[in-house]
């Protein structure tokens, strides 16, 4: 029997048979299905991941004029990241410029509101000279990270620690404390950023720290949005669904813990975020099919849900993408094609 | 997009299906989802309209670095004496119809009435 090569979540390369890869697909859009109660897929889009999966190209691809915007959270981090020690505005062109980036995102290595707060003085400076320099639309972006405002890192009492002890309204209380600093943070380092001019804000990872920090970014970003009514806002998720750390958080009558990306990006939209970046997180035990027709299953109902863009997060380890340094491309551009063809997404 | 090394991510991201940024229209049809909150298909139809070409072209190196070295737009290597960085954003902003937040705030710096 014909096997193909396919990956593993952790970037293994099997052999599989069509029969294994089929299987897969099917457990895997099962999977998502009953976790976020949302249709599986069809015949024809299981067949299509098939057809994805059983070329043997090295690389996949778009269909040439179905291509989609790129957005890039912390961007300008990750060539530093692998040792090269650019500056920040070089990094940004180096995007621009070489690598076909449709928009840039500035950051600082520190990539977290509360932490970019004390020195934004320093950060709008660099900014401004990179607007000068740049072309391509460019965001400040950071984290939300509501884990950095508790004890000993932050101010408020830490609720981890609280609640093996069984003090649960004292954990939530510290939560809804550390909601109300972060908002403040987010507001205004954004605040500074667009009046140094960004075309953008993106709140990355947001709900990495469960309920608190998803409903700290939808506040922040509705305050922002009454204060500049143009501002774009990104908002990129942390995970597939909303952890709930506090569990009875809510926004305008919903309740946060829980929710799934076809529900996430009605909220999004309510607080007033312009981009929508939804996430699944890869299975490192399961096959790349099994985890990329899960993916698709989540994401195509937001998508059918949004009336804004959405750009999917196909990072390392989430979007099927496998969960180590350096993503195999075989891997990815399967990855990214499926998302974009099956979801009918604007970005990535 | 996400975490991960430049090859890896970035540059296969975007040769499996990125736009091309400054080489083709990707800049542009970011901007309109970014300050109209535009979904793909409009705003690449917006975009194509406004450069007077199709939506084929936009993602087409050939055809838009010759529209974008026509327009004054931006290119990907610098010819000497044409618009670059700020200088092609004033343009952008006429040429899409919207405004752009650095190049309002240069003029209020730079004194230049609105």
């Amino acid at each position: 029997m014909k096997k193909y090569l396919v990956r593993m979540g952790d970037g293994f390369l099997v052999e599989l048979g069509e029969d294994e890869i089929r299987r897969d697909l099917e457990e895997g859009t099962r999977d998502a299905a009953k976790r976020a109660e949302v249709p599986p897929l069809s015949e024809d889009g299981l067949n299509h991941l098939f057809d994805i999966y059983s070329s043997s190209a090295k690389v996949v691809s778009l269909d040439i004029g179905n291509e989609v915007v790129l957005t890039y959270d912390a961007g300008t981090l990750k060539i530093r990241r692998v040792g090269i020690d650019v500056g920040r505005i070089h990094a940004l062109q180096i995007y621009e410029k070489l690598l076909g980036a449709d928009t840039m995102e500035l950051a600082h290595v520190d990539y977290s509101y509360k932490s970019v707060k004390p020195i934004v003085g320093n950060e709008q400076p660099i900014l401004e000279q990179a607007l000068l320099l740049s072309i391509v639309p460019l965001f400040y972006g950071a984290m939300p990270n509501l884990g950095i405002y508790s004890q000993p890192d932050g101010p408020v009492p830490n609720p981890s620690e609280l609640m093996p002890k069984g003090r649960i309204s004292e954990a939530r209380e510290a939560q809804e404390e550390a909601v109300e600093l972060a908002v403040k943070d987010m507001v205004y380092v954004a605040s500074a950023m667009y009046e140094s001019g960004a075309d953008g804000i993106n709140f990355d990872t947001t709900g990495a720290a469960g309920d608190p920090d998803f409903l700290a970014t939808l506040r922040a970003t509705k305050i922002l949005k009454e204060k500049y009514p143009e501002m774009c806002i990104e908002l990129g998720m942390a995970g597939e669904f909303i952890l709930g750390m506090h569990g009875k958080m809510e926004y305008e009558g919903v309740r946060l813990a829980g929710l799934y990306p076809h529900e996430q990006v009605k909220l999004a939209q309510k607080a007033g975020v312009t981009i929508f970046g939804p996430v699944v997180n890869t299975n490192t035990t399961k096959s790349c099919p099994w985890n990329l027709a899960r993916a698709v299953t989540f994401i195509k109902p937001c998508v059918e849900n949004a009336n804004i863009p959405v750009h999917v997060n196909m990072g390392m380890g989430v979007g099927a993408v496998p969960v180590m340094d350096h993503p195999p491309t075989d891997a990815v551009s399967r990855a990214s094609k499926a998302m974009v063809e099956i979801c009918r997404l604007d970005g990535l | 997009m996400g975490v991960g090394d430049p090859l890896g991510m970035a540059i296969t991201h975007a040769i499996a299906s990125g736009m091309g940024g400054m080489r083709t229209a990707g800049d542009l049809v970011a901007r309109m989802q970014m300050t109209r909150g535009m979904k793909i298909k409009e705003a690449k139809e917006y975009v194509a309209k406004r450069l007077s070409v199709s939506v084929r072209d936009l993602s087409d190196p050939f055809r838009m670095t010759e529209v974008r070295e026509e327009l004054g737009i931006g290119l990907i290597t610098p010819l000497p004496g044409r618009p670059m960085g700020m200088e092609a954003k004033f343009r952008i902003a006429e040429v899409l119809g919207i405004e752009i937040n650095s190049v309002d705030k240069f003029k209020q710096r730079a004194g230049i009435r609105l």
